[in-house]
């Protein structure tokens, strides 16, 4: 279960990780532009390289304004702890980092970002790690797939490209009955939508680079760890509950308790595979937690108002949008998210391929772009764009068929945005004519 | 402000104010360490050592290292050979061995008795807490005076502390 707070989610949004500056007294964050810090004297460098004090050292590892942001995201989620890095990519590498040796296997849902898929089934080969991709929609399915060298379950709470939902209790249950954590990508959700701690997720990450910063403007990632999840309960985790040779002996489990996870991020992770987060993005990101509540209040508010336009639109076969009464998912939506369905969803054209890229050709307001979770509406078309070197069957299977276009709905007003999107496809109307 | 969860069927001992361990780590000056290790990579000697750093005197009780110093300090066999004031015992030892120790913290006039994170043992606390004594477990003072400090912060680790003051302990 996740720790709690007295506090609410706006004023952690804001305080939480961020008194002022202990030197300066300066109340905005600083941005520690600064690879290195000096030691006291060589007795002072000793206990830090031997991590027997807090301190920091070089900015590989760890940087006072990055810090800030672990310990916001960190609180948002409920978590004892976090790790941020460059990208979510990097923040999925380290997730899984102090988990997995040459032949381990995870078990993950399939419904994932495009991204995902080929880092957890090609990438990750390359270091002996076997990511096993099932339908978890049945969690029994997920059961099944669990081996003797299975160490993670993974799935998004609210998954890319949208309406799909993961019944995290539900495989938490089945993760925890294999003695495993589970590992839920929040990043869709955001901690304001779906806390997954609170539903028994042991491991949380994000790419902060959507909605925690925000504005399209900072990549980043952070792996958040519950702190609950024994790791030493037998041996199948030796990077925590064995003596690690890098630091002389010293086993994390006994020496950290419950911060050995994140220690291990920092201290191994960041030190050894480098993907570290620049503070300038840490600052940016900072902001836009600061604003977390607002904008996602507004992102779904106009998500859920261009979803029921769109599902009534004579150009649109179809909305896959868990906020809609007729979603598959939308009891799941109901439990896990009952605010809103989030702002990233997809819709089929009629028309198809051509009708498709007629749309994101035509749109004015729209940004037709590879992200989401900006304060910018968005637009792709995966068919043209992020899956084009897969064939027909397999666009369809990957939820990415000819007349898909997936949007990110932003914070512009309501009206502009449904203009937009209408006269785009007036104009893919008039294609098809 | 303390951000640890309530405790729940009123366990003392599940949960304690951040303003209870402030006011221990603030009134406390000599700490009996009982279960320091020589080794440098233990769990007991990096919070010697961090202890020390702060300002603390950390005095270590190890019978099987009688005879030599641990950073610095001699090591006893025993609480109650220690010639010197103690203001509070921690114990680095498995929760079974709390109940000798805590009779002889009392003995030694020791004012907290400290049980570390993983330690547990109500019977000795509810022995150390009729004679007086404040009763801390399950807890580590080097990460309890980090995360009041701000430390812990540094490391990404979620305080619980919001404040828009200046930290210090």
């Amino acid at each position: 279960m996740s720790i709690k707070s007295r506090y609410g989610f706006e004023t952690l949004s804001i305080h939480a990780g961020a008194s002022p500056d202990p030197a300066t007294g300066a109340r905005s964050t600083p941005i520690y532009q600064t690879t290195a810090f000096v030691f006291d004297d060589v007795d002072h460098a000793a206990s830090l390289f031997n991590l027997q004090t807090f301190g920091y050292i070089y900015g590989r590892l760890t940087n006072p304004t990055t810090a800030v942001l672990e310990e916001r995201i960190a609180s948002l989620e409920g978590g004892r702890g976090a790790t941020c890095t460059a990208s979510g990519h990097s923040a999925q590498l380290l997730a899984f980092f102090p988990l997995m040796q040459p032949g381990d296997e995870f078990v993950s849902s399939r419904r994932l970002y495009g991204g995902s898929v080929t880092q957890f089934t090609r990438t990750f080969q390359k270091f002996g790690w076997k990511g096993v991709l099932v339908d978890a929609d049945d969690p029994e399915t997920v059961r099944k797939a669990i081996t003797p060298k299975t160490k993670a379950v993974f799935c998004e709470s609210l998954a890319n490209p949208g309406g799909v939902i993961s019944d995290i209790e539900a495989l938490a249950k089945v993760a925890h009955d294999a003695g495993l954590p589970l590992i839920v990508d929040n990043t869709m959700a955001t901690p304001y939508l779906c806390r997954p701690i609170d539903w028994g997720a042991d491991l949380v990450i994000h790419s902060t680079t959507k909605f925690l910063s925000g504005h399209g403007n900072a990549m980043g990632g952070a792996v958040v760890d519950s702190g609950t999840f024994d790791w030493a309960k037998d041996d199948r985790f030796p990077s925590l509950c064995k003596p690690e040779p890098a630091y002389h002996g010293l086993t994390f489990t006994e020496t950290f308790g419950d911060l050995a996870y994140t220690i291990y991020g920092h201290a191994i992770g960041l030190r050894d595979l480098g993907p570290t987060m620049a503070p300038m993005n840490a600052y940016l990101t900072i902001l836009g937690c600061e604003t977390l509540a607002l904008r996602m209040q507004r992102h779904i508010e106009n998500a859920q108002k261009v979803a029921e336009y769109l599902d009534g639109h004579p150009e649109v076969a179809w909305v896959s949008y868990a906020g809609l009464p007729s979603n598959k998912y939308r009891a799941l939506a109901q439990k896990y998210l009952p605010k809103g369905a989030g702002s990233v969803f997809t819709i089929g054209v009629k028309g198809g391929y051509q009708a498709g890229v007629k749309v994101v050709e035509s749109v004015d307001l729209f940004s037709h772009l590879a992200n989401i979770g900006d304060t910018r509406s968005l637009i792709i078309h995966p068919a043209s764009t992020t899956h084009r070197q897969l064939n027909p069957e397999q666009q369809v299977a990957a939820g990415a068929g000819p007349d898909v276009l997936r949007l990110s709905i932003g914070l512009e007003s309501i009206d502009d945005i449904i203009r937009d999107l209408d006269q785009a496809l007036a104009q893919a109307s008039r294609l098809a004519a | 402000m303390t951000d640890t969860s309530a405790a729940p069927g009123g366990d003392r001992h599940a949960s304690y104010p951040d303003a209870l361990i402030k006011s221990i780590l603030r009134s406390v000056k000599t700490i009996a360490m009982v279960g320091a290790s020589p080794n440098w990579n233990r769990p007991s000697y990096f919070a010697m050592k961090y202890l020390q750093d702060k300002g603390y005197r950390v005095i270590p009780v190890n019978p099987g290292a009688v005879g030599q110093e641990i950073l610095g300090e001699k090591v006893y066999a025993s609480l109650r050979e220690i010639p010197d004031k103690v203001d509070m015992v921690d114990i680095f030892r498995a929760s079974e061995f709390a109940p000798p120790i805590a009779d002889d913290a009392i003995a030694i006039g020791a004012k907290v008795l400290w049980m570390q994170l993983g330690v547990r043992n109500d019977a000795a606390a509810e022995t150390a807490e009729k004679a007086g004594l404040t009763v801390v477990m399950n807890r580590c003072p080097k990460i309890e005076y980090g995360r009041l400090s701000g430390e812990l912060g540094w490391h990404g680790f979620n305080s619980g502390v919001i404040s828009s003051k200046r930290r210090k302990i």
